[in-house]
């Protein structure tokens, strides 16, 4: 029964780190992106490749930190897999969404859909569609909770890490968009971008850290997600609508609403895999997306109604 | 020389009745997006829908209905799918359709994967009825009538849509597509005819799927990944939106452009490398499309 609550948790940090990108795109940038899965994708393909190549050639970088599972070798490639990724996602903008963005939200929507079976199928076939994992090491799940409390609590050291460095995560995002001028910029072109443009806030400037944000958050999930579960070329696609879900339950635009939006999905998909079964779970996204369609559209914090 | 002929004549016959599923399920997607600007993301899970609807009802292992009763019910069935989404979405923003309607093809994926006493699972739907095979036998001749099924469906709904769009329902249709609040303060109640459109375009989608489904006999989740989403996309972009005769110009061109890349793809990589080929390909129209979008712009659209 707890464990069902600490499933959800570490699913739904992954959840709501893409969740932020994805809210952050949409209300700034003014479309729902497709491809935001992908860059989760990406971002934790290029973290894999940057450990093999970095404990390839350094012996020591493979050998597991502490408790973990993996080396100082993958921490250095989470950092260049973020900035990589980052730079992907203002790189997708630069080729395709910067020229479409007159054109209107649907068609960048059609050529997100497009860029995903790109970027997705581009990834299958440089990486093959087997699954791939960061470490081979096994770790012990340490017992928080015996198993005659409500079937017991327990946690791998990896999980316990990934779930505080989101929260980290996430307040130093919240410290960002409130306090730093360009947070403010941002927070401004979300609500009227035509009044924050009049008070001389460089949109241009705005849409690119709104888009290195997304990316480097992307990545973070990506590898988040690689580390607990696995890596497969589709699981950026297989994430989209949980990612989805989350942001319409939070509300579009609110960075709280994004993560409270990812745990509960998250939630809602562990606990769906004791009520259906494993195979159900993506349903859980569906069921959680029309439930708030139909009691509250806006999300729970919406401000438009 | 004979057998030569007659192998491109079947080959051929085989391009033409998949281009003509593909143009009915276009037509459908037209309806919505073109003719009213609804975005459908989502035309895989209900081609599924249909495919999966009349396959199961007219198996020998099933009800084993009549075939004709499959497809009427294939089309009920998606229709009612959409009904379901477009009463939920439709009153809302715009690109919750859009996200709606990609879970839609998701959740119907996971369905058809995993619940294996109804549809099969990952191993699908076999032996699916062929109608008029018991007089037609399993060669060309069947081919060539199947195909002359197709199109006479195709003309069908080709000829009542021009007719649904040049009537006065149809008008109201663009007059919510073009001015959403000038159609609603003129009286129409946008939200309905929204949803009648959206039915219709679901309807169209799932008579493709059954026609998919009867003509190759098997159906499995894989045949409906996203990218069977993509493809209809790329036929109305190719064939222009909100024109009935180029979308199925579009639908027969991209579909060429698809079997012919494939062909190519798979003549020129080695066996080993099939799969890597395959995801190669849907590289290609991706590119294709998108490529597109920024060369020639879709019709204008306001949010």
């Amino acid at each position: 029964m707890l464990q069902i609550i600490a499933d959800g948790l570490i699913i739904g940090s992954v959840i709501s780190l893409g969740a932020i990108g994805l809210s952050l795109t949409l209300s700034i940038v003014r479309f729902s992106n497709f491809s935001h899965g992908e860059l989760l994708a990406w971002g934790a393909y290029l973290a894999l490749v940057g450990t093999t190549a970095f404990t390839a050639s350094h012996e020591s970088l493979a050998s597991p930190i502490g408790p973990f599972s993996f080396g100082w070798g993958l921490v250095i490639s989470l950092v260049v897999a973020s900035a990589l990724t980052a730079l992907l996602a203002l790189l997708l903008d630069a080729i395709l969404f910067k020229r479409l963005r007159k054109q209107g939200a649907i068609t960048l929507v059609i050529a997100s859909f497009g860029a995903a079976l790109v970027l997705r199928n581009l990834l299958l076939f440089w990486q093959g569609g087997v699954p791939k994992y960061y470490s081979q090491n096994l770790q012990i799940a340490i017992a928080f909770l015996p198993r005659r409390t409500y079937g017991g609590l327990r946690f791998t050291p990896d999980q316990l890490l990934v779930l505080a460095l989101t929260l980290a995560t996430v307040t130093a995002l919240h410290l960002f968009l409130r306090y730093s001028v360009l947070g403010r910029s941002m927070r401004a072109t979300a609500i009227n971008p035509a009044l924050a443009q009049v008070t001389g806030i460089d949109p241009e400037r705005v849409l690119r850290a709104t888009w290195l944000i997304a990316g480097a958050l992307a990545a973070l999930a990506g590898v988040f997600a690689g580390v607990t579960v696995q890596l497969r070329p589709t699981m950026g696609v297989e994430l989209l609508l949980p990612l989805f879900a989350a942001v319409v339950l939070g509300g579009i635009g609110s960075l709280w609403g994004a993560v409270l939006g990812g745990f509960i999905v998250g939630l809602a998909e562990s606990a769906s895999v004791v009520l259906l079964g494993a195979e159900y779970r993506t349903a859980a996204a569906f069921i959680v997306l029309i439930a708030i369609l139909l009691l509250r559209p806006n999300g729970l914090f919406g401000e438009k109604p | 020389m004979t057998t030569l002929l007659l192998g491109w004549l079947s080959y051929g016959t085989f391009f033409l009745v998949f281009a003509t599923v593909f143009a009915i399920i276009t037509l459908g997607l037209n309806l919505q997006w073109g003719f009213t600007g609804l975005f459908n993301v989502g035309v895989a899970g209900f081609v599924a829908v249909g495919a999966y609807t009349s396959a199961l009802l007219t198996t020998p292992k099933g009800p084993a209905w009549p075939v004709a009763a499959g497809l009427v019910a294939a089309i009920l069935v998606a229709g009612l799918v959409g009904l379901f989404i477009g009463a939920i979405v439709l009153r809302l923003r715009r690109d919750y359709l859009a996200i709606t309607t990609f879970g839609v093809a998701v959740t119907i994926q996971t369905i058809a994967n995993n619940a294996t006493p109804l549809t099969g699972g990952p191993f699908g739907v076999q032996f699916i009825p062929k109608p008029m095979q018991s007089w037609l036998g399993t060669g060309l001749s069947w081919t060539l009538a199947y195909l002359a099924l197709s199109l006479a469906l195709l003309v069908i709904v080709y000829l009542a849509l021009e007719k649904l769009v040049a009537s006065p329902w149809g008008r109201v249709l663009r007059a919510i597509r073009e001015d959403e609040i000038t159609a609603s303060s003129i009286g129409k109640r946008v939200f309905l005819f929204r949803l009648q459109s959206f039915v219709i375009g679901a309807m169209l989608m799932g008579l493709g799927g059954a026609l998919y489904a009867h003509f190759v006999g098997f159906i499995a989740p894989e045949d409906f990944l996203p990218i069977l989403t993509f493809q209809p996309w790329a036929m109305l972009i190719v064939g222009g939106a909100g024109n009935n005769r180029g979308v199925i110009a579009g639908a027969f061109l991209v579909w060429a452009f698809w079997t012919v890349s494939g062909g190519l793809l798979r003549a020129w990589i080695p066996q080993a490398e099939q799969a890597r080929a395959a995801a190669l390909q849907v590289v290609l129209i991706g590119i294709l499309i998108v490529a597109m979008l920024v060369l020639r712009p879709l019709r204008r659209s306001r949010i």
